[in-house]
């Protein structure tokens, strides 16, 4: 349908409106990440003993979780908006309209992105403050990008189907503990070696553990290794089940 | 004349729920109807299987010629529907709802069919402000507006009116007169008996996933029963005796010293039990006349009382 992209970027628009004015948003979602960052790196780290990684290089070490925090964080108020435009019948508006279906949550879905991608660019920017260098070359920095934005594709789509079913605003957002949960039980703040031995076995498997390592090694100037490939599989199969189970429940509502 | 809208035999479960048990109806175009119920009766349900948004378990709905939802795009392009009481985006301005439909329906300037029907619907003052700071007359007004753009031939509008004050009740409905002199066909779905009784040309009582009742407010009302006559008598002992007089009629008690007097044959036989009464020289203190009301349509049917 030759309009299906003008429909998708008008919907997105709207929505990109809904971001800049409410700033707050973006404070709420960069706050937090950049809280754990410095607690981290000025609290925590000062006692943070991991092998192979001397005291400098620590915020190096926790800055792909951290990145993946912001993500986690901001794709709470994509649920949060689409629960919003279920319950305030705006869905029903565009389902009503002569519109291709599809581009209504296409249009979630982008401008949650490119929100999702401009806190983490924020995030970035701090993080650099506090003295993250990495090795990384134009290469490199290229996959980590093709890596974060996958992240972020990723839990927007997770999100659309948790805002599609929820009964309330604050059941809407509360799948992003879980993704938080998991960034904590996976080598993202520390060494999985150091972990009960049920807690290590998950944390060595889960998906998080595996990207932040591609993450890492890619800042740290390293070529993709399996970690890598293995994210990228994640990122496809998790965001193709999410998109199922989205237009499935769209259909329903 | 030829229908509009036709739903043939529509049936909808969710789950083991049977939420529309065999739904059928025509709407004449240019016409007002109005799809009576209480809450759950499944008016919104039936309003979502007609414009597309869910799909009926079995029957068939007609647009003219088209069958949704084959030929659902088509249809659409055809009528507005407004969901939950008010659809508008709190955080854009009115101007912003406005233009964010006229883009989706693919007009040609959107900012001048904004301005024009802010200026139809006096929401000028307020065009750049938040939608989410109006009052709820105005938001129903742009909920109005937005359901115009494109001017489509088929307005839905569910329960429009729905906690709104009698004063932005009274404009609604004056706008939603207006429409139908210009000739468009209105869907509106209410659980108000008067907004009915007021607005609609053809009703439709929804009650346990079928329709019960269909007519004409008139119609509907004659099913409700005869006018009656009310009786206030000074005291207990003479309502009783009035009574007894009337004993040829359905009388009811509404109050010890008040009675109720079915009229069979119209307003007029009134005179002929108020002389009866005269002559058997009983005081009546106050009598009046009450005409059937939607809502003795609505109790029965609600109840499922003959």
């Amino acid at each position: 349908m030759k309009n299906y992209l003008s429909d998708t970027m008008t919907l997105a628009n709207r929505l990109i409106k809904h971001n800049l004015r409410s700033m707050d948003t973006i404070i709420t979602v960069v706050a937090m990440p950049v809280a754990m960052l410095l607690m981290f790196i000025y609290i925590l780290g000062g006692s943070m003993q991991l092998p192979g990684v001397s005291h400098g290089e620590y915020v190096n070490y926790i800055l792909p979780a951290i990145l993946f925090m912001t993500l986690a964080t901001g794709s709470a108020y994509t649920a949060l908006r689409v629960f919003m435009d279920k319950s305030s019948g705006m869905f029903d508006r565009f389902k009503s309209m002569p519109i291709a279906k599809s581009a209504v949550l296409n249009g979630q879905v982008v401008s949650s992105v490119l929100f999702l991608m401009f806190s983490t660019v924020i995030v970035l920017l701090i993080s650099f403050l506090t003295g993250f260098r990495a090795q990384a070359n134009l290469g490199q920095w290229l996959l980590t990008f093709i890596l974060v934005i996958g992240f972020a594709i990723m839990v927007t789509w997770l999100s659309v189907p948790f805002g599609l079913a929820a009964k309330s605003i604050d059941s809407a957002s509360a799948f992003s503990y879980l993704l938080l949960l998991l960034l904590f039980v996976s080598s993202g703040f520390s060494s999985v070696e150091g972990m009960p031995t049920p807690v290590r076995v998950f944390a060595e498997h889960q998906p998080m553990t595996t990207m932040i390592t591609a993450v890492r090694q890619l800042l740290a100037g390293q070529n993709p290794t399996a970690d890598f490939w293995q994210s990228i599989v994640w990122i496809i199969g998790i965001t193709l089940v999410s998109f199922f189970f989205s237009k499935r429940l769209y259909h329903q509502i | 004349m030829s229908s509009i809208i036709k739903v043939t035999q529509v049936k909808k479960n969710f789950g083991k729920q049977t939420v529309l048990k065999n739904v059928s109806l025509t709407v004449e175009p240019g016409t007002i109807y109005g799809l009576l119920g209480a809450n759950g009766a499944g008016k919104s349900t039936l309003l979502k299987i007609i414009t597309g948004l869910l799909k009926a378990d079995a029957g068939q709905v007609n647009f003219g010629e088209m069958i949704m939802p084959k030929a659902q795009i088509e249809i659409q392009r055809r009528f507005s529907f407004s969901g939950q009481q008010s659809s508008v985006d709190d955080v854009l301005t009115g101007f912003e709802n406005l233009t964010l439909i006229a883009k989706l329906r693919h007009l040609a300037h959107p900012q001048k069919i904004a301005q024009d029907l802010l200026t139809r619907f006096d929401l000028t003052d307020a065009a750049n402000k938040a939608a989410g700071s109006y009052s709820g007359g105005m938001v129903r007004r742009l909920d109005l507006a937005m359901s115009l753009v494109g001017d489509p031939e088929i307005i839905f509008l569910n329960e429009p009116t729905t906690g709104l004050d009698p004063a932005s009740r009274n404009d609604l409905w004056k706008m939603i007169r207006e429409l139908k002199a210009k000739g468009k066909t209105i869907f509106l779905t209410t659980q108000y008996l008067e907004e009915a009784d007021q607005l609609t040309d053809q009703i439709g009582f929804l009650r346990d996933g079928e329709i019960v009742a269909t007519g004409t407010p008139t119609e509907m009302k004659r099913l409700a029963g005869s006018a009656k006559l009310q009786l206030t008598f000074a005291d207990e002992a003479t309502a009783t005796q009035a009574a007894a007089t009337l004993a040829t009629y359905r009388v009811t008690a509404i109050d010890p010293e008040a009675l109720a007097v079915d009229l069979p044959d119209g307003n007029m036989s009134s005179l002929t039990i108020l002389k009866q009464l005269d002559d058997a020289g009983m005081t009546v203190v106050n009598f009046g006349l009450v005409a059937p009301t939607l809502d003795d349509v609505f109790m029965k049917l609600t109840k499922g009382v003959d």
